[in-house]
């Protein structure tokens, strides 16, 4: 009985996956409106989807969460980098070129500003914390961009791989916070407009967290934040093995 | 069709793509710069043009489009099911440290950066 529902779980993975990503949303929305927070619903589907993930991580060591159980494994072709670009690109359907335009300026700055401030962040702290070769403050200050300039700064620098794990995590720590946190301090910072996403996209930039945070927040402003977001590891990947790294050296090498 | 929207925003998808990979090769990184970006500013483009010249898409190519963006946030609540959560809380106190003031000074800086750079009229809308 349960081999045979795991065979099936095993064959049509990628529908099992759309089944019970249905089933967490329905729990989510259930619960945000019984707590009469409708808007809080995939706010609560993506944490919920966090702590599955972890769940998963600890029950199988693994790095992709629940993707990493085999009758789960379509989760990680939903959940992929493929869908979600196929996704977000949609998004941009419907964007109006003058907002485009109005908000252009403000998010190449944020762009530029977002990576050298997560760097610098990000360096900071691995200073404090007792590492002083430039190489691993540099890689840790890449980390604080993005989990994939922190192990090409790392890798461009040689860093052990040790202070890459740590990089990586400290991206890690960065894209998921910004899924939780950004729906609660969306009014704050005033996230609700055009031009407010492509500077939020272009301050955090990492891809996962701008999406899911953007997603719990307001629908309409995905493909604003998205936009920007999607050249700030490439500018961090740019930046942070080269000039960015020469002034660390300057500083304490 | 409805299959004439997601084979547009494929187009768009490997365009953009192709882009943003011929970027990074020409700055000497690897990997996809702003490849998303460049397709989502040419679907933009291709969709205001078509308006423009009064022949928006046909509605089911358009619903074909609607479909794709309304899956969108199940897919992120999948690609949070398969995030390295572990690896976030086991990364110790630099990790989170670096990783989180980032963040949190990130977003503390939006208002002021939104406020310093748009033009005036902005505040109409907000």
């Amino acid at each position: 009985m349960l081999s045979l529902i795991q065979g099936i779980f095993t064959s049509y993975g990628l529908v099992g996956a759309f089944l019970l990503v249905a089933i967490i949303m329905l729990i989510s929305y259930t619960f945000a409106s019984s707590i009469k927070q409708k808007r809080m619903g995939s706010a609560i589907a993506i944490i919920l989807g966090l702590v599955i993930a972890y769940v998963a991580g600890k029950y199988t060591g693994g790095t992709s969460g629940v993707a990493d159980i085999a009758v789960f494994s379509g989760f990680g072709l939903l959940g992929g980098g493929m869908m979600r670009d196929f996704a977000i690109i949609s998004t941009a359907f419907g964007v109006k070129v003058e907002n485009l335009k109005k908000a252009g300026i403000p998010g190449s700055i944020a762009l530029v500003f977002g990576v050298i401030f997560s760097f610098i962040v990000g360096s900071i702290i691995a200073y404090l914390l007792g590492y002083t070769d430039p190489v691993d403050v540099a890689t840790i200050g890449g980390g604080a961009v993005t989990f994939i300039v922190g192990p090409v700064t790392g890798g461009a620098l040689g860093a052990s791989s040790e202070v890459i794990a740590l990089s990586i995590a400290a991206g890690v720590v960065k894209s998921i916070l910004t899924m939780i946190i950004t729906p609660f301090i969306a009014p704050i910072i005033k996230l609700d407009n055009p031009t407010a996403a492509m500077v939020y996209g272009g301050m955090i930039g990492t891809t996962s967290g701008v999406a899911g945070g953007l997603a719990a927040t307001d629908p309409k402003l995905i493909p604003y934040g998205a936009m920007t977001a999607t050249f700030y590891t490439g500018l961090g990947s740019l930046l942070c093995p080269s000039v960015l790294f020469v002034l660390v050296r300057a500083l304490i090498g | 069709m409805e299959i004439y929207g997601f084979g547009l925003v494929g187009l768009c998808m490997f365009i953009g793509t192709f882009l943003g990979r011929s970027l990074g090769v020409a700055l000497g990184i690897s990997g996809n710069v702003g490849g998303v970006g460049f397709a989502m500013l040419l679907l933009v483009a291709i969709t205001n043009y078509l308006e423009g010249k009064g022949r928006p898409l046909h509605e089911r190519t358009q619903n074909g489009i609607r479909l794709l963006s309304a899956l969108y946030i199940p897919i992120i609540v999948a690609m949070a099911a398969r995030q390295n959560v572990v690896a976030a809380f086991e990364g110790g106190a630099v990790a989170f440290l670096a990783g989180g003031l980032a963040t949190i000074g990130a977003m503390l800086c939006i208002p002021f950066i939104t406020k310093l750079t748009s033009p005036k009229k902005d505040k109409e809308a907000a």
